[in-house]
């Protein structure tokens, strides 16, 4: 538990809220920054992946000897090279993950369940002989029918990925394997009587695509096992404590002999939280006794790594003529891909979270499919299940011919509303992001024809966790920082800035650094929109602590009492004297071997109280009426950040979720053949939006702060992906007066119902 | 991989008949290939220190453009630009900005894909090749290179030097437009090129208008003869030519649309580059 007070949301602040340059962005400019695949290391091997050209079929046998003999062929490793495990849920960010399913992905054993599932991995002197490698390799499968989407998948007659698979949550529990992994329920009140109050019912069915979170920077990494067992790994990554705890699992390696170094990392949203080529280059180096180095390619990243969950959705919502809600009911099934574990919970639990209900159920199912293992992207589950919700409310406004955010005003979520999902919530910033959109001077600007204006609102809890940070201060004064939480999003500069507040001294005396497994205690993964909130908070209590140590410094080089120094501006002051006695940080570090010694300190918690995140957001389209072509023509998102420590950083966390949001609602899908193979795995085909496709994305920060952080920071990273589904289809809904339920609202899919209309 | 770059066509042309050979001129289709894995080439001949095969020039007849020259540098050509504006269009949708720094007219042509954005443009044109042989050169018709996905009608040891676009004259105007889903860095889904001129009456004199993406090869529409010239450029006629553009689709379902998609904005398209193309024609 951490009670952190707030007294710093009184006091005048000197850095938090203003937009400094960031410590780590001229080594980003200037190309110096090294990335997953930018380390090597002298006698290095490359690591290349054996994947399944088939979607779903049995492994017979593996024949590795041909490419062990080939000349130039250091390691080749199978699913024989890994221990089993039993079946053992961890958390991973906002989602669990499963030891058995994980030592399974990682590769294959007695089946290959999607295209492009490992089944073997070599490590030779170089990409050539590697490649000669693979291609020596002899697996034999027999195939076995696929299956692709969830209400295929949840037939009884359907081809079973998993025949141990006894769906979790129900009850009695059924008697045969299927290929439903968990049902869950989230909800109260009396839904029968809340519909029969109601003077509107709307009630609907859609789909979405799973997509890709789409970092920049492929899956990398460089591994070096010595002969005496201790591994050191540079790696792209979320989380270097959990690639950690997951390798040193899969391998059956202790802790300790495992030191994982996170590169700087080129996106991962979410997707870069779990395991791949991680525990293969480990056990490649093992074997070969040299570093190993494996890099996917864009293939690769598209076919085996995870995206999020498609879905369909069913929504029934009941309302008073007057646009209250009287009640709510869901049914969501994910896609989980080839092992169980879709974002079903938090999607299920924040689908009608941004809403006061009285009467609601959320319905869940996590299905397998023979795609790819679903990873977290950005409030995993949120988009989906609020994309539905939102659609629905919008046209309820249209059908009762209210303004959609007075509606959303009428029935919004506010301090004491008991969520879907259990608790009651704390002070949230609901209402205030709509009065900001009702505002701004969008929501009144004209349209031309062919145009339409859309807005949704979006709800995500933020998370938390186990953090730890240590401070130095150096001889001369300046501050050393170490954080355990990769910087995606600029982190290293929120911390610096907060540390530099508490300390009273300018940001640039501090060097933030994110440290390695072995130079903190364990530290919880960048996800969940935790790390200015959990990591600014060690930060603070770490700074706290020292503070204390300075003044004990102080008052030993004054021979008083502690009590009597008080820190003021980055200085100890002697209280109550006539004649002000001060010291500078700077003459407390040079004085220390005086004083005891280095000053040092550090704070580790598990932080709790995270504040959920509310946005609004507001776009207009206009839709060629003879193309079905969307061009986004202006977009403003409105969110609660309950404080923005650098703004500019909160404005780029908002601009890329309505971003990558947009993408999802207007191009983005995998496509597969009926064999169940991929025909889209590259940027080409699987259409992101690229920067001449999306207007300038205008921000407005709202500032609800959240109590129990000592700046009042909520987690802002993963809310702005929420809104944007719900509010470009209510947009292209809008725009050619026809309901869209199905996403992408790629161009052939607008033109088809225009043309049917 | 062995890497050639003759000075001499005569040298390249001998290069190209070895086995596994292949031509680079940009690169921004040859390099994707070979890092995709997709080809693996025993001889790469990159053509750009021959003469002329970067070079723009003014002729008699019209213009030079070197087949490697730069799309870039294409779209940058004052005077070229406002003679075949619906030419230099095409070439600046290919790919990106960076793209267009090394892509090239001649690798657009000769990478044989039925959506290349450069090709309905230059053959509504009417514009002729220049290829090399082991014989000297010879001349073919744009419209004749490209036979399906990938195959040309290229001989072993053949290829490209530069197009021979013919001077555009009095009241005429091109234009081209592409369908695709993003803005940039995507392949069309329907690519439409016009070229037409018109007389002192303002009736239509010619006009070419050809098809990308929606049949395995180019299509230049046919007929337009009877149906167009001499005639005024009315709405009846904006609507037949739709119709006939629609008409010449045989196109597929892939990832990129599908038959009716394509079809039906093939003619969408064909209405909105034909009026482009007039409205500049009138204005001159």
């Amino acid at each position: 538990m951490n009670d952190m007070t707030q007294t710093n949301l009184q006091k005048d602040l000197k850095i938090v809220g203003t937009r400094p340059l960031r410590p780590d962005g001229a080594d980003k400019v200037t190309g110096r920054a090294l990335f997953g695949a930018d380390k090597s290391l002298p006698n290095m091997l490359v690591g290349r992946v054996l994947r399944s050209p088939h979607a779903h079929a049995k492994i017979i046998s593996i024949d590795t000897k041909a490419a062990e003999a080939l000349p130039g062929v250091k390691a080749v490793i199978t699913s024989k090279d890994f221990q089993d495990l039993p079946s053992e849920f961890v958390p991973a960010g906002e989602m669990m993950v499963n030891f058995k399913d994980m030592t399974r992905n990682i590769m294959a054993r007695e089946k290959v369940l999607y295209e492009g599932h490992t089944v073997a991995a070599v490590a030779a002197i170089n990409d050539a002989i590697a490649e000669e490698a693979m291609a020596l390799i002899k697996v034999e499968y027999e195939l076995l029918p696929h299956v692709m989407d969830v209400e295929e998948a949840e037939k009884p007659n359907a081809p079973l990925l998993h025949d141990d698979m006894i769906t979790i949550g129900v009850e009695p529990a059924p008697k045969k394997p299927s290929n439903v992994a968990k049902r869950v329920e989230f909800g109260f009140g009396d839904l029968d009587k809340g519909f029969k109050e109601a003077d509107l019912i709307i009630e609907k069915k859609f789909s979405t695509q799973p997509v890709h979170q789409g970092y920049i920077e492929p899956h990398a990494c460089l591994a070096s096992v010595s002969e005496d067992g201790q591994g050191e790994l540079w790696v792209t990554t979320q989380g270097p404590f959990v690639v950690r705890n997951f390798c040193s699992k899969i391998l059956g390696m202790s802790t300790s002999q495992i030191r994982v170094t996170a590169s700087e990392i080129g996106g991962g949203f979410g997707g870069k939280t779990v395991i791949y080529l991680e525990p293969l280059a480990l056990a490649l180096s093992r074997k070969a006794c040299r570093p190993v180095k494996m890099v996917m390619s864009r293939q690769e990243v598209l076919m085996a790594s995870g995206p999020t969950s498609g879905a369909k959705i069913w929504v029934k919502i009941g309302v008073k003529k007057d646009g209250r809600i009287t009640a709510g009911d869901a049914v969501l099934k994910f896609q989980a891909g080839a092992f169980q574990g879709s974002p079903i919970g938090p999607g299920a639990m924040c689908a009608f979270a941004p809403y006061e209900m009285t009467n609601v159920r959320v319905v869940g199912y996590d299905i397998v499919v023979n795609r790819p293992k679903v990873a977290a992207y950005r409030a995993p589950g949120g988009p989906i299940s609020e994309y539905a919700v939102e659609s629905v409310m919008d046209e309820i406004a249209q059908k009762l011919n209210l303004d959609p955010l007075e509606l959303r005003l009428k029935n919004a979520a506010k301090e004491g509303t008991q969520a879907p999902y259990g608790p009651k919530l704390g002070p949230i910033g609901m209402i205030e992001t709509l009065e900001a959109a009702k505002a701004h001077p969008h929501y009144s600007a004209p349209l031309g024809p062919n145009q339409g204006r859309g807005v949704a609102s979006g709800f995500w809890f933020n998370i938390g966790g186990e953090t730890c940070t240590s401070i130095n201060i150096n001889e001369d004064g300046t501050v050393g920082l170490t954080l355990g939480t990769p910087d995606i999003g600029g982190s290293r500069a929120s911390m610096a800035m907060m540390a530099a507040e508490e300390l009273g001294v300018p940001m640039s005396t501090i060097r933030p650094i994110i440290g390695d497994t072995s130079s903190l205690g364990f530290n919880f993964l960048t996800g969940g929109s935790r790390v200015t909130f959990s990591s600014g908070m060690a930060v603070v209590e770490s700074v706290r602590e020292i503070i204390v140590e300075l003044r004990k410094r102080a008052a030993q080089l004054w021979d008083v009492s502690i009590e009597k120094v008080e820190w003021v501006s980055g200085h100890a002051r002697l209280v109550g004297s006539e004649n002000p006695k001060s010291l500078s940080l700077r003459e407390l570090a040079e004085a220390a071997g005086k004083t005891g010694g280095p000053i040092v300190g550090g704070a580790s918690i598990n932080a709790t109280g995270a504040g959920p995140s509310l946005a609004t957001h507001i776009v207009d389209v206009e839709v060629d009426p003879e193309t079905g072509r969307t061009t986004v023509l202006r977009y403003t998102a409105i969110q609660d950040a309950g404080k923005a420590i650098h703004p500019s950083y909160v404005e780029g966390q908002m601009q890329g979720g309505a971003v990558q949001g947009i993408g999802w609602a207007l191009n983005e899908e995998y496509v597969y053949d009926d064999n169940g193979k991929l025909l889209n795995p590259g940027f080409l085909d699987y259409r992101v939006p690229v920067c001449s496709d999306v207007p300038m994305i205008d921000t407005v920060i709202v500032e609800v702060p959240n109590p129990k952080h000592p700046y009042g920071v909520r987690g802002v990273g993963e809310t702005p992906i929420v809104p944007p589904l719900a509010a470009v289809s209510n947009a292209v809904s809008r725009a050619t007066n026809i309901r869209f339920n199905e996403l992408p609202l790629s161009p052939p899919r607008v033109l088809a119902a225009i043309e049917s209309r | 991989m062995e890497y050639f770059a003759p000075t001499q066509a005569s040298e390249a042309t001998a290069l190209l008949k070895k086995e596994g050979a292949y031509v680079l001129a940009g690169g921004t289709d040859l390099l994707v290939k070979l890092k995709s894995r997709m080809l693996k080439p025993n001889v790469v001949i990159d053509l750009k220190a021959l003469p002329k095969i970067k070079a723009i020039e003014k002729t008699t007849s019209g213009w030079w453009i070197g087949a490697a020259t730069p799309c870039a540098e294409i779209t940058e050509h004052e005077e070229l630009t406002k003679e075949w504006p619906g030419v230099c269009e095409a070439l600046g949708l290919i790919g990106s900005t960076q793209i267009q720094g090394r892509a090239s007219l001649g690798g657009n042509l000769c990478n044989a894909s039925p959506a290349a954005d450069s090709v309905p443009a230059v053959i509504a044109a009417n514009t002729i090749c220049v290829i090399a042989t082991e014989n000297g050169e010879r001349e073919d018709l744009v419209e004749n290179i490209v036979l399906s996905p990938g195959v040309t009608s290229l001989k072993p040891g053949e290829f490209i030097l530069g197009f021979k676009l013919p001077r555009s004259q009095g009241r005429s105007g091109d234009s081209y437009l592409r369908l695709i889903p993003r803005t940039e860095m995507d392949i069309a889904v329907v690519g439409v090129g016009v070229s037409l001129s018109l007389d002192k009456a303002g009736n239509l004199e010619t006009i070419r208008v050809c098809l990308g993406a929606v049949a395995p090869r180019q299509v230049l529409l046919p007929d337009l003869q009877k149906t167009c010239i001499g005639k005024q450029p009315s709405e009846e006629l904006v609507q037949t030519l739709v119709e006939l553009a629609r008409k010449a689709c045989s196109p597929i379902n892939d990832k990129r649309g599908t038959v009716d998609y394509r079809t039906t904005v093939a003619g969408v398209l064909t209405k909105r580059a034909f009026k482009i193309a007039l409205e500049r024609a009138q204005a001159k």
